[in-house]
């Protein structure tokens, strides 16, 4: 049992300590294919912009030479300018089109690299086996996280670069007609360039606060829901109801504050735009008394004003979903970042021939990252090819440990593990996980059929092999109390089994997949007295002909081994057959008396 | 106290717009004082814009056209049309944050209704429907669905302004020039047709991407909770081409998505753009004919221009209601969910003095639940068939079965966590059903196999009681529930928790579960026991409540409940021997049925099936050592 050892082994940051602009670096170069065609892309965008500026350029054309024309309204010349930029309306708009397109495929298929890339580093870590608590938030990263950066391509990120692109046209095509108007523009803007950053870093805690107390609540929710037994049992019920309305609670408060602090920001845009326009009308109004102006310069600059202001408007909302998108593409790449604890040697050595395996632990030792004391000191321990070695000792002593250095789950931090001489960490990975597999305590099950599952990884095998390998395991009489035989389904998490039954499939698996070493880890829990003899059975099925390295609760399996370790406060105590450690009357001797009359 | 079956059903009923209406109207209703200022703020910011672009166009005939063809026009009365300008700006910023600020709490207060109203009825509904229902549902009910469920409240006041913007703006166009009046006005049902169109295309596939993007969870979820599994087969790379595959659907179904956003945005944005030419080739012929004056065309142009974006926000409306209607739908069905266990109101313990063991009899307990047969016809099964045993206080009585043999439904009814279909369960004579719900949990204690842990500390899981903040001197005034420090230590020595608390950081002080520090299976059962054993309950039941603890720490624990817990009346539900060895009697259950019951060695003699049962174990180990 790995009890209380949180955080053991390489922690994934929460998030990368990236700034905006090199997460974004740091996102183009995990997603390749995101960039492809971007030059293309870039240019089609500013045609499509430019066609935001058409009617804009045509006000002022109609106004100045046709209706305010000095020989009366040139109807034709209206009409004529009209036709030429309903065509170029269209055009642009065909242009947009093309470019969404092409910038939604791009982007999906590098956050598709992304998405598998962070997802393939998650299993080659060894988080996921040391530290279960956190798994939730690992899927997070591979799912929520990567939707959030796709969301915002979707509907912000578009509109950011067309934003961008349209705050730069309109800003040329305005120093065209006048750059006093233009000056004037920017500065009623002044202050809201200024102010964005501190505003935006704000919104950022308002939001990151919103997000926390939407865990906090999602946490005090699901206690009512899964511990809905206890909560009855107990009379519990006010006070969960009393937790739950306080997470709620302030759950809303801290959304209506993010929210009224992002409505201010919103509408401070629109006020600067008033400012803007009226600006524009007095100083523009002045400039043409003094000549510099025409009326159709004019009227095209106050378009052109709302064709500047609209994005700069809407630029506090994608802002705030660009912030999002960051942040989410942080703890993606925080991910990906994190280096591998468990590496592929530069040089793999052959392991010897397939068959029964020796093993050796020398002066091997091992402390949890952030723990003070090892849980091992200096194993030295040789088990001989094709020995059933039991690991007995109390909770905490060390004999997980030592089964998770076997399978090279982790690296010892002094001395070696060796497989048939040769260091765990000089084989292979492949070739190391097909010799030694573990039957874990908790095997887990897929939601599929029992033959899907004890096929689980190898496809050649079919249900009829697997009837026949559960038949040689002594599975027989098993598989006919099930409905549908080996296509009975196990429902999520294999839940439609019982615990002891979830062991047998986990034992099938492990005796398909023809290990040189058996790694088992015992369950604690007690099962129905008929299952637990069909597990000890199968077991012994199982490890016939193979080394077996069993992580003992049972008394049986420790009974049954050629050679007993004891282990104790992370060293080896005791070790021998049982009936010679009975007899010398040590630490095995009194926990087996125990044992003796505790199960009898 | 009225029962709370009598409350109106939550779920809307009738037609698509009917139950849209309903849920606007009761929504509004349930904070009429903030909706009631965001849809002024948001009328006000409608009329707002309207009234910019009405200016612009008296400024352009009345100032701007004068002064710049030298009319004299005086710069007092430029500033006055600029500070006009810059006013209107001013009311419309106002207008727009007072309108999303009210709109959003709206919004965000009937969600937090509907979290509490659901939270409060998974407090409320028995066991047996938590048991129908997957966690992970219920729990988007409490989050997804109830914020989609008053998604609609957050555009719907700006919805509400627009739509009377378009009105003020229709009649400011026609007013400004009939003819080009209707050329502007026919944007809006133009651009509200196109959106329509947009959403028929946008919500399938919509739908699908949320459907591909469970799918992706689903797959990274199981992955990674198989991870012991693929590094002990070394499965990486077949995990990898599984998870792949469900994410290029998922991509494929983004990349549809773009495409329809695509093709629709720019037509959305063409439409304002090709009628504000329409306006200015017409508008010119007029000019030209002497009909309207130059300031008429610019009016109409410029309202066009600015209302392009607010009259999306009906579509905004229209788009989240259908998701919001689902939410509320799916949310309904949790608060108008039944079946609650009535309350009693009989005091127990009035004739017995409370430290004495409680007296538990069944007469004829049994259980029935719909069911289906083989073809999938509704049927119904029997759990329990009329189970009749006594339990005298202060006795210890172990019930054995096989896997299945309605051990857990038994336990159920015997705490109360459901009520037989027939028969009866008595508390010291009583009817449990009669009994108040107080008292009830106050004298039994159960514990389950799954030991649950709240995310809390050691002393709040051991007590489940509020902590009193510490005084001025630090000192802790008092736990909530007068449970002493010496108590919790005391209850966690028996349950062999002591050891590994004192070990951890913070000592009671810890906090566990979720976020906290991880506990191990043991443990965890370990605490649960200690939860029930600081309540000095009368009747303790032990559903297989030890079976993760190892069977030396699991005597030890036995061992001091005996000495500590002196008359309490306990229920024991095991596999192992020992354990069933500390029970004065046994009951041994097949297949809902009582099939014996008596002293182990009694059972052991006369049952067959009994002895198979508890002798299989010994049995295993016999056949090995033959084999060797």
């Amino acid at each position: 049992m790995s009890a209380t050892t949180p955080g053991t082994s390489a922690r994934i940051e929460s998030t990368s300590s990236l700034g905006v602009l090199g997460t974004l670096r740091a996102g183009l170069a995990l997603s390749p294919a995101m960039r492809t065609g971007i030059g293309v892309t870039l240019a089609l965008a500013v045609l499509a912009t430019a066609g935001r500026l058409i009617v804009p350029i045509v006000v002022q054309q109609t106004t100045d030479v046709g209706i305010l024309a000095p020989g009366g309204v040139d109807v034709g010349l209206v009409l004529r300018l009209c036709g030429i930029a309903a065509v170029g309306l269209f055009a642009a708009a065909a242009c947009t089109t093309w470019v969404n397109v092409r910038l939604f495929r791009a982007a999906e298929a590098g956050l598709l690299q992304l998405r598998v890339r962070a997802f393939r580093h998650v299993h080659d870590l060894s988080v996921l086996t040391q530290n279960t608590e956190r798994r939730g938030s690992l899927v997070s990263r591979v799912t929520s996280d990567v939707d959030t950066i796709s969301l915002f391509v979707q509907w912000g990120g578009m509109q950011l670069v067309l934003s961008v692109l349209q705050i730069a046209g309109a800003t040329v095509a305005m120093l065209f007609y006048s750059w006093q108007l233009t000056i004037v523009v920017w500065l009623a803007f002044a202050p809201m360039i200024v102010l964005a950053p501190k505003a935006q870093k704000a919104l950022n805690v308002a939001y990151g606060t919103v997000r926390l107390r939407v865990g906090a609540m999602l946490g005090r929710i699901s206690e009512s829901i899964v511990g809905a037994q206890t909560i009855r049992s107990y009379g519990a019920g006010a006070r969960t109801q009393r937790r739950m309305d306080e997470a709620i609670g302030e759950h809303r408060d801290a959304a209506v504050r993010a929210q009224a602090f992002a409505s201010l920001a919103f509408s401070s845009g629109v006020l600067l735009s008033g400012l803007a326009l009226g600006a524009v009308v007095v100083v523009g109004t002045l400039l043409g008394i003094d000549g510099d102006l025409t009326v159709g310069g004019l009227l095209a600059f106050l378009f052109l004003v709302q064709i500047f202001t609209g994005p700069v408007q809407s630029a506090t909302e994608v802002l705030n979903e660009l912030q999002n998108a960051v942040a989410g593409w942080r703890r993606v790449i925080s991910v990906v970042h994190t280096p591998l604890d468990i590496t592929e040697p530069d040089e793999p050595t052959p392991a010897g021939p397939r068959g029964p395996a020796a093993l050796d632990f020398a002066d091997v030792t091992y402390t949890y990252p952030g723990s003070a004391a090892p849980v091992l000191h200096d194993i030295e321990l040789a088990i001989p090819a094709g020995a059933r070695v039991a690991v007995v000792g109390e909770t905490g002593s060390g004999k997980t440990t030592l089964a998770k250095l076997l399978t090279r789950m982790m690296d010892p931090d002094a001395g070696s593990v060796r497989l048939n001489g040769v260091d765990l960490r000089d084989i292979a990975l492949a070739d190391l996980r097909s010799r030694v597999v573990i039957v874990p305590q908790e095997g887990f099950l897929f939601d599929d059929t029992i033959a899907g599952n004890v096929a689980y990884g190898r496809p050649d095998t079919d249900a009829d092999g697997v009837a026949a390998a559960l038949e040689r395991l002594g599975l027989g009489d098993w598989l006919a109390t099930l409905p549908l035989g080996v296509h009975t389904d196990v429902g999520q998490r294999g839940e439609a089994l019982s615990a002891g039954e979830r062991q047998l499939v986990a034992i099938a698996r492990a005796y398909l997949a023809d290990a040189d070493v058996l790694v088992l880890d015992e369950a604690t829990s007690a099962v129905d007295p008929a299952t637990e003899h069909r597990i000890s059975r199968a077991l012994a099925e199982l490890t016939q002909g193979r080394t077996s390295v069993a992580i003992a609760h049972r008394l049986s399996t420790a009974e049954a081994a050629d050679l007993v370790v004891v282990v104790d406060a992370g060293r080896i105590v005791e070790l021998g057959p049982h009936t010679a450690l009975v007899a010398a009357g040590g630490v095995y001797a009194r926990m087996h008396a125990t044992w003796i009359s505790a199960s009898e | 106290m009225p029962s709370p079956d009598d409350r109106p059903l939550h779920a809307l009923s009738g037609g698509a717009v009917r139950r849209s209406l309903l849920l606007i109207g009761r929504g509004i209703a349930s904070q009429p004082r903030t909706f009631t200022i965001a849809i002024v703020a948001s009328v006000v910011y409608g009329i707002g814009l309207v009234a910019s672009g009405w200016l612009l166009g008296r400024i352009t005939d009345g100032v701007v056209l004068p002064a710049i063809e030298g009319s004299g026009v005086s710069t007092g009365s430029i500033w006055l049309a600029g500070l006009g300008l810059l006013l209107i700006g001013a009311v419309t910023a106002v207008g727009v944050a007072l309108r999303r600020i009210y709109a959003g709490i709206g919004a965000l207060d009937v969600q937090a209704g509907h979290r509490r109203a659901v939270t409060r009825q998974y407090l409320r509904l028995p066991m047996t429907w938590h048991r129908r229902h997957p966690a992970g549902q219920l729990l988007s009910n409490a989050n997804a669905d109830a914020e989609a469920a008053g998604g609609v409240f957050m555009p719907l006041p700006f919805a509400l302004g627009v739509l009377v913007m378009i009105i003020v703006a229709g009649v400011a166009m026609i007013a400004a020039d009939p003819v080009l009046g209707i050329i502007g006005v026919s944007v809006l049902p133009l651009v509200l047709v196109v959106n329509a169109v947009y959403r028929n295309y946008m919500s399938p596939a919509i739908t699908h991407v949320q459907h591909q993007r469970a799918v992706v969870a689903d797959v990274a979820h199981e992955s990674f909770e198989a991870a012991a599994v693929v590094k002990a087969l070394g499965t990486e790379d077949f995990e990898e081409r599984r998870f792949a595959a469900a994410s290029r659907t998922l991509r494929d179904a983004n990349i549809a998505v773009g495409r329809i956003r695509s093709v629709f945005d720019p037509v959305i944005d063409l439409l304002p753009g090709l009628a504000t030419l329409g306006v200015l080739a017409v508008g010119a012929t007029r000019v030209a004919a002497g009909v309207v004056d130059t300031g008429a065309v610019i009016t109409t142009a410029y309202l066009l221009t600015v209302m392009t974006f607010p009259v999306r926000a009906i579509g905004f409306v229209l788009g989240d209601l259908p998701r919001s209607l689902v939410g509320h739908d799916r949310v309904s069905r949790v608060i108008d969910a039944r079946g609650y266990l009535g309350a009693g109101r009989h005091r127990l313990g009035d004739a017995v003095p409370t430290d004495e063991g409680l007296r538990l009899d069944l007469d004829g307990v049994g259980v029935r639940v719909p069911s289906h047969d083989a073809d999938g016809a509704a049927t119904e099964a029997d759990l329990l068939t009329d189970v009749t045993f006594s339990v005298p206080a202060g006795r210890t009585v172990a019930i054995v079965g096989s896997t299945g043999a309605g051990k857990s439904t038994l336990v159920d009814v015997i705490a109360r966590l459901r009520d037989p279909s027939s028969g009866v369960v008595r508390y010291d004579g009583r009817d449990a059903r009669e009994i108040a719900d107080a008292d009830r949990t106050g004298a039994i204690a159960l514990v389950a196999q799954s030991a649950f842990v709240f995310e809390d500390t050691v002393r709040g899981n051991v007590t489940l009681a509020d902590e009193v903040e510490p005084d001025g001197e630090g000192l802790p005034v008092s736990t909530g529930s007068g449970y002493t420090d010496e108590q919790v230590w005391a209850a966690l020595a028996i349950a062999q928790a002591d050891g590994f608390v004192a070990a951890l950081p913070d000592g009671l002080d810890t906090v566990i579960g979720e976020r906290g520090a991880s506990l191990s299976g043991g443990q965890r059962q370990r605490l649960a026991i200690a939860r029930a054993l600081i309540r000095r309950p009368r009747l303790l039941i032990l559903d297989d409540a030890t079976s993760a603890v190892d069977p030396l720490v699991e005597q030890a624990i036995l061992a001091g409940l005996r000495r500590s817990a002196g008359d309490v009346t306990v229920i024991l539900v095991a596999y192992r021997t020992a354990t069933i060895g500390l029970a004065d009697s046994v009951v041994h259950v097949e297949r809902g049925r009582v099939v014996d019951a008596g002293t182990h060695a009694d059972l052991l003699g006369r049952d067959r099936g009994y002895r198979r049962l508890v002798t299989a174990y010994q049995r295993g180990r016999e056949e090995r050592e033959v084999a060797r």
